[in-house]
């Protein structure tokens, strides 16, 4: 028994992870609009 | 965008300020009052910071001053503000004049000038603002008060609901292209280790794990984001129709079958590293297409967030009471003050004005109006407060007429995509004979080689390269002509400007500069002192092009000025009548100087006289200037072959002065036409073939813009227009209109070399597979290069270059183009 077959799971277990934590970001909004977080980020420093 | 003039610049904008407001030594001055008002709400309110912002607007503050009563009434709340928790409200508002970073802070500290709002967000693109707020604690009205007051005129947005579903759906397909991206890739991994086993040897245990790790990560790539292709080919058979679906759905579902028993078998071919990939790419492909033609829907909904949405009504009883528009009925008596717009058609029954229409006709002279005759909603009331009777309201008034006819028109213009469609049956038909062929081919001699050979043909002919080669080789180029101050909002107006037509100019604001000034001044130039005198308290036109002419301002001081509407001014200056105003005006007050009266003055520029002591001193031409890349721009377009007319709703004498001064040939200036007409006749160039392009600035061209195959709207033009246009120029003169025309040329030309790349590989790919040559490993690697050609062809591909002076990268795009497809 090679370390692969125990390795290679795990692996897709993180990516499992990193796809459900993208679809979550996705579908709460983080990616609807790209043009204005990036503007508003200059001005977030003062308050 | 304007540049600071010589001179104290104003504290809020940074123009020029008049002498006349020049304020006290260290004390702040201000081009105008609106700029005071704003400068007044941030000083007090501790927002003084927003003048640290290098990247500001340098455009005067122009707030149309209304109360926004009508924001508060149960009608508008129906249509459009959505109730909250906790007894908070939320609506959308589209706002005029957002552009840059500095808008958005200023946006977003609403709450911080207004305690009962909970939250204010911008969407920068689309000129979106979505305000949250505590209807017990503020009424609505005085929101929108303060937004107009820093600038900002809100106007209700009606898509509020279709907002939400398009943002569900787009969430979606994004999560679907990430899950299929992330599949697709680890697909690829056991894929290489199997490839690279098949020539450096293999274990069984090892190469049967792979497969099985592959089959068991394909299944959710297709029950998640490949369902949408098997979904799509079913409705196609049920509609009978050959849709690019169909084969996806065919060689996704044939591959995986095929794959997975193969891998149960533990023989032969597995494909689900072309299947993944295909899902992937396709995806990708759809959506960038899609993000590109909402651009329509969005242009539409916009036009009806301009319509004037409120008319201050003359009750029974003598009050007045402000009404959203929606709720005039013929009938009704509408006083509308100077300076305001009208919000229905009707008649006048009390006081006599001047009506500027320049926004229905284009006509850019102001037209008396008196008692009886009719004025049209969306044109400005310019001289005097009046009573209207309200004949037509809401969706029969003609502006509302107009509105209609530029959204119909948006929706029609789709023939690129039907051409698509067809081409994409021929593809669909070709790609399921061949696939049948081949497995007819082979199954006499080996029935398991006949299955293989033909799905091997439907994957490797898969369109992935063709799917994305327009949409990328598109949105590259969009995405450098934003950088380059060209707005384009879908590829349709790319592809239609890349072959010389017919191109269609308005004359007012489009190739002059849509401002009267005085162009010619014969006599006295002392008189210019008196004149100004006494134009200095006057808001007509006339008098505002003296002033733009000599900005020095007015020394002298005027006394007893009278106003005659319709003929002129007359007043005294340092102890002389002054008499300024038409001939036939001047005539009537100053008998003694008619002889001075010289005939030969330009058709296009309207003559003023001014009299001094009854003696005419001299004579003014005041008229819009043509731009001066006018000329150039044009003489260059034509020697690319385009046809160039000059359409516009000015008086035919003007149309025809400009247009011989800029070449055009006496037939193709044309003049006097309403926006029916204009409409009229693109719609007839259209049909007579060729591609029409229409430029323009106004309302009136609105509806042209929208029939013609291209509409362009030009920098300073109306709101209503550029949500109608396919592109908009954000660089003043028509020297914009070249780079545009000539970066759609360079784009065209790299897509077609992404189309001959990806036909070459998928002519290859068919011979391969019909020949029964194709292996896994030939597949697998033809199918990223080919798609990988046509990204780096789409990206390297020379088109839109940016220019010294153009918008620097970072300032955030126009928001009056809703959709424009991201880079």
């Amino acid at each position: 028994m090679s370390v692969l077959f125990v390795v290679l799971p795990l692996a897709l277990l993180l990516v499992a992870v990193a796809v459900w934590a993208y679809i979550w970001s996705a579908r709460g909004g983080q990616f609807d609009d790209l043009d204005t977080p990036a503007v508003r980020m200059l001005h977030d420093d003062e308050e | 965008m304007p540049a600071p003039q010589l001179g104290t610049p104003c504290s809020h904008c940074g123009l020029a300020v008049p002498p006349a407001l020049l304020a006290s030594e260290g004390n702040p001055s201000f081009c105008c009052s609106g700029c005071a008002t704003a400068h007044e709400i941030l000083r007090t309110n501790g927002l003084a910071q927003y003048y640290a912002f290098r990247e500001r607007r340098l455009t005067a503050v122009r707030s149309s001053g209304r109360s926004f009563e009508e924001f508060d009434h149960p009608a508008f709340a129906e249509l459009y503000v959505q109730a909250e928790g906790e007894g908070r409200a939320t609506t959308e508002l589209y706002l005029e004049g957002v552009h840059c970073a500095s808008c958005v802070w200023l946006v977003e500290r609403v709450p911080l000038l207004m305690p009962g709002v909970v939250r204010a967000e911008l969407d920068v693109r689309r000129a979106l603002a979505r305000v949250e707020w505590d209807p017990r604690r503020l009424p609505l009205s005085q929101v929108a008060r303060t937004l107009d007051q820093l600038g900002y005129t809100p106007h209700p947005f009606r898509g509020v609901a279709r907002d939400a579903m398009r943002r569900h759906e787009d969430r979606a397909m994004l999560a679907r292209i990430g899950v299929a991206g992330a599949i697709a890739g680890n697909v690829m991994l056991p894929a290489l280790a199997l490839y690279s086993g098949e020539f450096a040897g293999m274990e069984a245990a090892y190469t049967g794990f792979f497969r099985w790790v592959s089959l068991a990560l394909t299944i959710p790539a297709l029950l998640f984001p490949g369902r949408v292709f098997f979904t799509g080919a079913m409705a196609a058979l049920r509609t009978r129709r050959l849709h690019m679906d169909l084969p996806i759905a065919l060689a996704l579902g044939a591959g995986f079958v095929r794959g997975a028993i193969n891998t149960i078998a533990d023989t032969g071919p597995i494909y689900f590293d072309g299947v993944t990939i295909l899902i992937f790419l396709l995806l990708t492909g759809r959506f960038l297409q899609q993000r590109g033609q909402r651009a329509a829907v969005d242009a539409a909904e916009l036009l009806y967030s301009l319509a004037p949405d409120s008319a201050r009504v003359l009750e029974a009883d003598g009050i007045e009471r402000t009404l959203p528009a929606s709720a005039l009925l013929p009938g009704m008596l509408v006083r509308v003050r100077a300076g305001e717009s009208f919000a229905a058609d009707g008649t006048l029954v009390e006081g006599e004005t001047s009506v500027n229409a320049a926004l229905l006709t284009g006509e850019s002279r102001p037209v008396s109006a008196r008692i009886g005759d009719v004025v049209h909603a969306g044109t400005l009331n310019v001289a005097a407060p009046v009573t209207m009777r309200v004949e037509e309201a809401g969706t029969t008034s003609r502006l509302a007429r107009l509105l209609r006819q530029v959204a119909e028109s948006s929706a029609r213009r789709a023939p690129v995509v039907a051409y698509a469609d067809r081409l994409a049956g021929w593809f669909v038909a070709t790609v399921l004979v061949l696939a049948a062929v081949t497995f007819v081919l082979w199954v006499g001699r080996d029935s398991a080689a006949a299955w293989d050979h033909a799905i091997a043909l439907l994957i490797v002919t898969c369109p992935c390269a063709l799917a994305l080669a327009t949409p990328l080789a598109v949105t590259v180029a969009i995405g450098r002509a934003a950088r380059a101050g060209i707005y384009i909002k879908g590829g349709d107006a790319l592809e239609q400007l890349a072959h010389a037509g017919h191109l269609v100019l308005d004359k007012t604001g489009t190739v002059t500069e849509g401002q009267t000034t005085v162009v010619t001044w014969q006599g006295d130039d002392a008189a210019r002192a008196l004149v100004l005198a006494l134009e200095a308290g006057s808001s007509h036109p006339i008098a505002e092009g003296f002033r733009r002419a000599w900005p020095a301002g007015a020394v002298l001081a005027a006394e007893s000025v009278t106003h005659i509407v319709g003929g002129g001014i007359v007043g005294r200056v340092a102890g002389r009548d002054v008499v300024v105003g038409s001939p036939r005006f001047v005539a009537l007050h100053a008998p003694g100087g008619a002889g001075t009266v010289v005939r030969g003055l330009d058709a296009s520029l309207t003559p003023v006289l001014v009299a001094v002591d009854g003696v005419v001193v001299a004579r003014a031409g005041l008229g819009d200037r043509i731009r001066e890349d006018a000329a150039a721009a044009l003489a260059s377009l034509r020697q690319r072959g385009w046809r160039t007319t000059l359409l516009s709703g000015d008086d035919p004498a003007v149309a025809a002065s400009v247009g011989a001064a800029l070449g055009f040939e006496a037939t193709e200036a044309i003049g006097g036409a309403t926006p029916e007409e204009k409409l009229a006749r693109v719609t007839a160039w259209r049909a007579a073939g060729g591609p029409v392009v229409m430029v323009g600035d106004g309302v009136n061209d609105a509806a042209a813009i929208a029939a013609a195959h291209v509409g362009i709207g030009v920098l300073g033009g109306a709101e209503a227009c550029l949500a109608s246009a396919d592109a908009y120029l954000t660089a003043p003169g028509l020297e914009p209109l070249v780079r545009l025309v000539t970066g759609a040329e360079r784009t065209m030309r790299v897509i077609r070399r992404n189309m001959a790349w990806a036909l070459t590989y998928n002519l290859i790919g068919v011979a391969l597979a019909m020949t029964g040559m194709i292996s896994p490993l030939i597949a697998a690697v033809m199918m990223p290069i080919s798609s990988l050609t046509v990204v780096l062809g789409s990206w390297l591909g020379r088109t839109f270059e940016p220019v010294a002076g153009a918008a620097p990268s970072g300032v955030v795009p126009m928001a009056t183009l809703p959709a424009r497809a991201a880079a």
